[in-house]
């Protein structure tokens, strides 16, 4: 196995947190024309705006380490299925109004840790992503949070459907606190967060919501792994990157 | 240029390129100028020699910030100013307490509610929302709808005098 390298580490790390929100951004922009009301549809799209907006800076910034000549656009376009290290919960389809608002919760609650982690970095750039991002993830969270409680706390019927997008897609949360080695490598100068020590403020933050949701936490079972660490994937993601490739495919180096 | 301007290394007169970036305006708020808007950040000569401006993106996703360089550039261009340069930069973190005081007049008299800083609503601190004064009949009688809007910058409010919907500036 080859050493790998500072810079390709970087690149990797940066690469690895714009897929999360390239592809969570992707699923949500799945909703547009089809919330159940307006204000609904707004809000999402303007939350995936935010997360493929820090998925830009990410990308830019991991081309530009990478100094080969490529762009954002060859990593969102024109890489294959086992380059992607998103996390397996930003992938997963969007099923109903509840499973997506449990997964912007979960995902909001890790981003805002994250992002606050991030702006402490010893690489300034990444810091910069970080500060900047943390102003859009708190709405995030703040959104998801609130539709989790009405859900929760509504009907029997709300409750049982959104403890069941709950209870399912706890499994791959065990995913979100585990590191890479590109990870490893960089927290020892500190560029890098240590997200094994963001479980317990998760833990806290979701128990918190849930509570006040009636909602039960899940019991940590098994975790569903690989993607983070290998590039393999649900079935489902090798849909996303069809739709979402597609014209560069057909037509290579087309713009807007 | 005069032989006699003290810093010679400068080819340009900065006061002239600010007001110059007065015309290039938010394509989203038509009347408001990225000067209004604090997303110019910074006019300077770079190493090489080119007019380069440093802008701020108000939020990540902003789909205007593209639009805005090339608009910069074309503005530039148009009154001399060879190959200017946009460049981006992140941090410190864009705010809405960079955005003027005209910015924040002209925005109201525009129909949407300018970003409020402070408040002296004491509910606040108990979790209760900030009063907005509606932009049209200046009652703070109004209620949010959303707290996400027509843009990625704006929230959703509702007169509740005068019962018109209006677009509320998020304070960042």
């Amino acid at each position: 196995m080859t050493e790998l390298s500072k810079k390709d580490a970087l690149v990797q790390y940066a690469a690895q947190i714009g897929d999360n929100g390239l592809i969570i951004g992707h699923r949500m922009s799945e909703w547009c024309f089809r919330a159940p009301a307006l204000e609904m549809e707004i809000a999402l799209m303007n939350c995936a705006l935010d997360l493929i907006g820090q998925a830009r800076e990410l990308y830019t910034y991991a081309a530009v380490t990478q100094d080969e000549g490529k762009s954002e656009d060859d990593f969102a376009y024109l890489r294959d299925e086992q380059d992607f290290r998103n996390l397996l919960l930003t992938e997963v389809p969007n099923g109903d109004w509840g499973d997506t608002i449990v997964r912007l919760f979960l995902m909001s609650a890790y981003n805002k840790l994250f992002y606050t982690a991030l702006a402490n970095s010893k690489d300034a750039q990444l810091a910069a992503i970080g500060a900047k991002s943390i102003k859009e993830v708190i709405y995030h969270q703040r959104f998801s949070s609130e539709w989790l409680i009405r859900l929760g706390d509504g009907t029997p019927e709300s409750h049982d459907r959104v403890q069941k997008s709950l209870d399912t897609l706890w499994a791959y949360t065990g995913e979100l606190f585990t590191m890479t080695d590109a990870e490893t490598l960089l927290l020892a100068d500190g560029i890098a967060v240590d997200v094994t020590a963001l479980k317990a403020d998760w833990d806290q933050v979701v128990s918190d919501v849930l509570t006040q949701a009636t909602l039960t936490v899940p019991a940590d079972l098994w975790p569903q792994l690989g993607s983070k660490a290998e590039g393999r994937h649900t079935e489902h993601f090798g849909f996303i990157i069809t739709d979402m490739q597609f014209m560069q495919r057909r037509y290579p180096g087309c713009e807007w | 240029m005069t032989d006699s301007m003290t810093t010679p290394a400068k080819n340009f007169d900065p006061a002239a390129v600010w007001a110059i970036l007065e015309a290039v305006k938010d394509p989203e708020i038509p009347v408001l100028s990225i000067v209004d808007l604090g997303i110019a950040r910074e006019v300077k000569d770079n190493e090489d020699g080119h007019l380069e401006i440093v802008i701020s993106p108000t939020y990540s996703g902003c789909p205007a910030m593209y639009m805005l360089e090339e608009q910069i550039k074309e503005t530039l261009i148009h009154h001399g100013y060879p190959d200017p340069i946009v460049t981006t930069s992140l941090s410190p973190a864009w705010t809405t307490d960079w955005m003027t005081e005209s910015g924040k007049q002209k925005l109201e008299a525009y129909g949407i509610a300018p970003p409020e800083k402070t408040t002296s609503n004491k509910s606040v601190l108990f979790g209760g929302q900030k009063k907005i004064a509606c932009p049209r009949c200046k009652s703070e009688n109004s209620e949010q709808i959303s707290e996400f809007g027509s843009t990625a910058c704006k929230a959703l409010y509702r007169c509740l005098d005068c019962l018109e919907p209006f677009d509320y500036f998020k304070c960042i």
